[in-house]
């Protein structure tokens, strides 16, 4: 017997820095199931894992209790589960800390289940296996890999959602799956119905980015408008036994909702729309149609799937230097040769070898923001404009050398061309990510729960 | 190409052309892809993923015509340093694009300003109809 109700699922973020006004609406008038926060980006866990080895107690999402500050109130009076990856390097921690907000908030019975188990880094660190899209293999990384975490599937999330709680919290899962994994609970969708879990990858592929599915990250004026984008409704989906979804938002919200917007976020970051690979299913969206049910009401079908992958992706943290940068403007007539005097002038200097400081050889990049830094000289280079920005960046070994770089273009305030304004100077240690397989085998996701005592 | 293709059915742009000024450019009225299309581009490891998908579905066997691999490619020649593979969607009025050594090395360690590629999208939409 099948539930004629469809559940409701929302996205409450699609990054980390997300709004969170937004994701307050859909726990207070969305009449969710699930609210879902997917906010781990590539090297997020990589840097977690940074601040983890300072403080035992750090390495989740540093604006998870701002976040559930906000929504737990709702979420728990509405019987709203929330889902979300903002655990992290430090799941567990994040776990307790979503506690203390709820005995802030005056919850103290919030249960929270905590999802761990994607941490690879022994196995990576005993197993020399080949990188992904590199001649080289994980040992080329040695003494500078940070952390190494698989994508969880879905599965790692079901006893979980079996163990009724109002908080789940995980670390590295496919984005996806955090919405997957409801659906299969909700629907006793078996893992091996690819054709069911085809649809719930679709389901989750289009909310997984937030607005990016309602109107955000659309908008051009006159070709594509997009209303009240400065309060851009945040996406949910209405999903069928069989799979089928609409995807929409709240009333009164901005964005807009429709073929175009679906499209967009359906095909964004997909290589092979036919061979989606992900931990759960391998999705197959190449069929997938949209169909406009009402303004902001699309229905979703279409969307298959194949039998999973074998191996599941990791992703490899890994020290990989620093880059220096330096920037600075130059306006009004003649800002351009200005601007081009100043890479020049820089240029020459990134050759001299008998400079204190030598950069050269490094590889680097001098343009000028305005002409030809975004697509290079061949498409932006017709058009003078009233402004121009040089910006010089320099891969570089040691963070001295990086210094170097924005002290260069600084110097060209009283050593380049006239009028030169604005200098900023930047270095950052490079993070890099890379990514291998692991076996299944090698990946036991293990879930606890935490409960406040009150 | 093929109007008959099958859905998602790669094809493949493989010699990198070359540079110089024989890229499409356009003139001040002439219509262009912004017309009929929007475009979203995306990041996946050194790769950059570019959609296209048509304003008016009736409008998307020209995108097809219009959007080889071939054309892409030589539009981003100097920015796209391997391979383009086109995949096409009659389904959903879009051709989708992966772009290969298109992100300086990836997001993660690219000396670009728009490391994700992010920007690439609205460049597609200056071709010439």
């Amino acid at each position: 017997m099948q539930d004629a109700k469809p559940y409701r699922i929302g996205a409450g973020a699609g990054y980390a820095g997300d709004r969170i006004d937004p994701a307050i609406d859909l726990a207070e008038r969305g009449e969710l199931d699930a609210l879902v926060f997917e906010c781990l980006a590539e090297r997020t866990i990589a840097l977690a894992q940074l601040q983890r080895a300072h403080d035992p107690q750090a390495g989740y999402d540093p604006m998870l209790k701002a976040r559930m500050r906000a929504v737990l109130p709702a979420c728990v009076r509405n019987g709203v589960t929330v889902i979300t990856n903002m655990g992290a390097a430090n799941p567990i921690a994040a776990g307790q800390a979503v506690l203390d907000v709820a005995r802030e908030l005056g919850l103290p019975r919030l249960r929270v289940a905590v999802v761990t188990g994607d941490d690879v880094l022994p196995w990576m660190q005993a197993n020399d296996v080949p990188l992904i899209d590199s001649p080289h293999s994980v040992r080329s990384l040695d003494g500078r890999l940070i952390s190494a975490n698989a994508y969880l599937g879905a599965d790692a999330l079901l006893p979980a959602l079996q163990a009724d709680v109002n908080v789940i919290i995980t670390g590295r899962v496919a984005d996806p799956a955090l919405f997957l994994a409801p659906l299969m609970v909700h629907f006793g969708w078996a893992a091996d119905d690819w054709h069911r879990l085809g649809q719930g990858l679709l389901v989750g592929h289009l909310l997984e980015c937030a607005a990016q599915v309602s109107g955000g990250y659309l908008a051009d004026p006159g070709h594509v408008d997009v209303p009240d984008l400065h309060r851009v409704g945040f996406p949910l989906a209405e999903v069928s036994a069989d799979g089928r979804a609409v995807i929409t938002k709240l009333p009164g919200t901005g964005g807009r909702v429709d073929r175009l917007s679906c499209t967009a976020q359906l095909l964004y970051e997909v290589e092979d729309p036919a061979q989606y690979l992900q931990a759960d299913v391998v999705g197959d969206f190449s069929r997938v149609r949209f169909t406009q049910l009402e303004p902001d009401r699309v229905q979703a079908q279409g969307a298959s799937g194949h039998a999973r992958p074998d191996h599941l992706k990791a992703t490899l943290g890994y020290r990989d230097g620093f880059i220096g940068e330096g920037q600075i403007s130059y306006a009004g007539p003649g800002a351009r040769a200005r601007g081009e005097l100043a890479l020049s002038i820089l240029r020459h200097r990134l050759q001299d070898a008998t400079l204190s400081h030598s950069l050269v050889g490094l590889e680097h990049r001098a343009e000028l923001i305005g002409v030809n830094a975004m697509h290079g000289p061949r498409l932006g280079a017709d058009r003078e404009p009233y402004e121009v920005r040089v910006r010089l960046a320099v891969r570089c070994a040691t963070r001295a050398q990086a210094e170097a770089v924005g002290q260069e273009v600084e110097a060209l305030y009283l050593n380049g061309p006239a009028g030169g304004g604005g200098v900023t100077q930047s270095v950052r240690e490079v993070i890099a990510a890379a990514s291998a397989l692991v076996p299944r085998s090698a990946v036991q996701p293990r879930c606890c729960i935490l409960e406040g005592s009150p | 190409m093929s109007m008959n293709a099958a859905p998602g059915r790669p094809e493949q742009a493989r010699a990198p052309l070359g540079g110089g000024a024989d890229h499409d450019v356009t003139s001040v009225g002439a219509r262009t892809l912004r017309d009929i299309a929007l475009a979203r581009s995306g990041d996946k490891g050194n790769r950059a993923t570019l959609s296209v998908v048509a304003l008016d579905p009736k409008d998307y066997p020209e995108l097809e015509r219009l959007l080889t691999a071939e054309r892409v490619q030589a539009h981003f020649a100097g920015v796209v340093h391997g391979p383009v593979q086109r995949y096409t969607l009659p389904d959903l009025a879009a051709v989708h694009f992966v772009m290969f050594d298109a992100l300086g090395g990836g997001v993660t360690r690219s000396l670009a300003l728009d490391a994700h590629g992010k920007t690439l999208s609205a460049a597609v939409l200056d071709l010439p109809l």
